[in-house]
């Protein structure tokens, strides 16, 4: 099995998982970065993303159509927690900012298990992106080769909006002293809604463009929640490019370490994780981080 | 009752009122409430475990314990219902019940079940700490449930330590009943070793001689013990393993394992996976393209698999507990398929079965024993009588507590095949498990003691 041509599979499975991760784990980051809160309803709101868009399918039998209800119902979902609850939160401790969240992500997975049950369900891919691509050196799932194309345009959009817009110059700039950008005339808690909107709205366009790769269940965003930390402190707390840097990075450490021993695809990640956390602290792209 | 009147050697002497005395004494004690008449058989035994505090009121609580999230959530549902059908119809005396266990009337030795379950979420110490709380804080006199063999393998440890008995749920390792097993559990449904028996002949002549085979295990007892069970039993026809991929219960994603069975060359793939991770690992082998190039096997049938995939077990061979439409060949399979139905809305899955029928065959055994004592009970298991069970004649073995039942061999239906939507797969067979089991000593058991 170790071979050159499995090890060329590999490497290209290896980017389209981490393309995947990135995209999961940039939501997570963003959110993070610019509001300080590290959201755990994050996997929840993944999940609601594919359930939406699910329901969406069911009725419209439009791919197109799911991955815009989920992408948007998960942004208001986001919008709603963050004026309802989570801004109450952001002066306080950040045990209480994880309790709140950890609990608004088992609401979540609980309503949704109770309406679907734990069977899963199945979004197929649009008819145009089904079957298998072959690429020479190895077969590969036509949907998988265009999330990486989907991902990397919904990355670059992010990336525009949070560093090339005025939006985001305001985002960065509440950050570093919110008191002084709010005696500037700016309402920086509006800004703070918009942003955790997006985030949610990442974790929701992930979530039902992951659906097709997957089968929906109301544990699906639990199972990849942890990859997704994982491969957030790697890249590196609240860094946007490292959320890019570390999914790539935890996508080839599965994938390469697999072809040698698939009992230590994840022994690998975690010692990856370890590695960065002792060398160093704050993650390949991260910087100190804020109070 | 007052009898120091009474001279049972002298009939002429006894007045009518010592008679009436005696009368009420002896009507009474036939209608007195069960849980004073079981205080008596309580103080002919020592105290262990939660016995007698167990069973010192009018009712007896049983500690359920199965995932109703994370990836095996789907059957702990169905594994659930069957506990609860159980429980309701020992509690009303229901025909089934009966027909199982002869002696009950209502309840178990006239006490009532009541019931506490919770979510183990496949985990063995969110199990184990759920499990210790329903014996701590409400005397269980019984723990079950399971869907994992991880979770079995330390309820089993936990039930030895604590005295109280522990009735399986699901669990298809071989050491649940071999190296792990302990003198208080016990398990009805089939496992690694005879699912391999049972199913290995049939792969040999549906496919071949000298075949490779590619597996899906999962990261656990259960998975490393079928694989090997399997391996063993395939290789005496000549099979080969070209490659096993290992992975942990619950992985979020199945690409870079499916790539090497991909590039593996192996003509058979046997997916070992189980719940939720069968159903997504088969889904997105079919995506790479593997159930195109190779044979899919599912030597440990996954409840629901074949709803969950969509069509993509059609054709597939697999091993079982239990399958609804062997129903035409043992009248208790129907009748309990019948209440089921009536009951949940769906034809049971082997969850359900495994649960219902274990279920009895414990109230059976305490009935027969006369007692909530629980070597007593132990002891009526370890007879190895010749009971009744959903799949026909069964009995369990004195020397590791493994119940010999028969293993069903089954095999996806087309589509244009299926009589009604849930008739998904055709039994091919039902091969007899006296000749499936191992020595009873060839996994390792030692039961350890009773008190």
């Amino acid at each position: 099995m170790i071979n050159w041509p499995n090890f060329v599979s590999q490497l290209f499975n290896g980017l389209a998982l981490g393309a995947l991760l990135a995209l999961i784990s940039s939501g997570l980051t963003i959110i993070y970065g610019t509001l300080g809160v590290l959201n755990l309803a994050h996997g929840a709101m993944f999940m609601i993303g594919g359930y939406a868009g699910y329901v969406a399918y069911s009725y419209t039998g439009s791919f197109i159509l799911a991955v815009i209800a989920g992408s948007l119902f998960v942004m208001l979902l986001g919008v709603a927690m963050e004026r309802i609850i989570i801004r109450h939160f952001y002066h306080r401790p950040h045990e209480d900012q994880l309790l709140v969240t950890f609990g608004l992500g088992i609401c979540f997975v609980e309503i949704v298990r109770l309406i679907f049950t734990s069977q899963s369900q199945v979004v197929p891919p649009p008819a145009l992106l089904q079957g298998i691509t072959s690429l020479g050196f190895l077969f590969y799932p036509t949907y998988r080769l265009a999330v990486v194309g989907i991902v990397a345009v919904a990355l670059g959009a992010l990336f525009l909006i949070l560093y090339r817009t005025r939006l985001g110059m305001i985002v960065r700039a509440g950050i570093e002293d919110s008191v002084m950008v709010d005696s500037l005339g700016i309402n920086v808690y509006r800004v703070f809604m918009i942003v955790f909107g997006i985030g949610a709205m990442a974790a929701g366009f992930a979530g039902i463009i992951n659906a097709p790769v997957v089968s929906l269940t109301p544990g699906v965003g639990d199972d990849i929640l942890v990859e997704t930390f994982v491969v957030v402190v790697i890249g590196g707390v609240g860094s946007f490019p490292g959320a890019i840097l570390g999914g790539l990075i935890a996508g080839e450490i599965i994938s390469v370490t697999s072809m040698f021993n698939p009992g230590y695809a994840y022994v690998m990640l975690f010692a990856a994780m370890t590695l960065v956390l002792v060398l160093r602290p704050h993650g390949l792209l991260g910087t100190q981080g804020r109070e | 009752m007052s009898t120091k009147d009474f001279r049972p050697g002298s009939t002429l002497n006894v007045s009518r009122r010592t008679l009436l005395q005696a009368g009420a004494g002896l009507i009474g004690g036939t209608v007195l409430p069960a849980s004073i008449t079981s205080r008596a058989f309580a103080e002919d035994h020592p105290a262990i475990g939660t016995f007698p505090a167990g069973t010192s009121g009018s009712s007896a609580f049983i500690g359920i314990s199965v995932p109703r999230t994370g990836t095996y959530a789907v059957q702990g549902e169905d594994e659930l219902k069957g506990y609860q059908l159980a429980i309701e119809h020992i509690n009303s005396g229901h025909d089934l019940i009966k027909k199982i266990s002869p002696k009950t009337s209502k309840g178990v030795l006239g006490k009532e079940l009541k019931f506490g379950v919770a979510d183990s979420a496949a985990k063995p110490n969110e199990a184990v700490q759920a499990q210790q709380r329903f014996i701590s804080e409400n005397k269980a006199v019984m723990i079950t449930g399971g869907t994992s063999s991880a979770v079995a393998v330390a309820l089993n440890k936990l039930a030895q330590r604590e005295k109280v008995i522990f009735v399986c749920g699901i669990s298809g390792s071989n050491d649940t009943t071999g190296k792990d097993c302990v003198r208080y559990g016990f398990r009805q449904n089939f496992f690694g070793q005879t699912a391999a028996a049972a199913i290995a002949p049939v792969l040999i002549k549906q496919f071949g001689k000298d075949k490779k085979a590619a597996y899906l295990t999962p990261d656990y007892t259960y998975g490393h013990t079928v694989t090997k069970s399997m391996q063993d039993f395939l290789a005496q026809a000549g099979w080969t393993t070209v490659t096993n991929q290992v992975s942990p219960l619950g992985a979020p994603d199945y690409s870079s394992y499916l790539l090497n069975v991909a590039n593996s060359g192996a003509d058979v793939l046997i997916n070992v996976n189980w719940g939720h991770d069968a159903v997504l690992s088969t889904q997105q082998a079919k995506q790479f393209g593997v159930l195109d190039k190779m044979k899919l096997v599912v030597p440990y049938q996954v409840p629901f698999i074949a709803r969950e995939t969509g069509g993509l077990m059609q054709g597939v061979y697999a091993a079982t507990d239990y399958w609804w439409t062997i129903e035409d060949k043992y009248p208790l399979a129907k009748m309990f398929n019948e209440t089921f139905e009536k009951r949940f809305g769906y034809k049971p899955e082997w969850g359900a079965e495994n649960a219902y029928v274990s279920f009895a065959h414990w109230a059976r055994m305490v009935e027969e024993a006369g007692s909530f004592y629980p070597p007593d009970v132990i002891k009526a298991y370890e007879k190895g009588e010749t009971i009744p069970s959903l799949v026909g004649d069964v009995h369990y073995r004195p020397e590791d507590h493994q119940c010999v039942r028969p293993v069903i061999i089954v095999r996806g239906k087309m589509e244009k095949e299926m009589k009604n939507k849930e008739d998904y797969y055709e039994v091919v067979e039902i091969v007899p498990g006296d000749g499936l089991m191992q020595k009873p000593d060839a996994f390792g058991c030692h039961l350890g003691d009773y008190t």
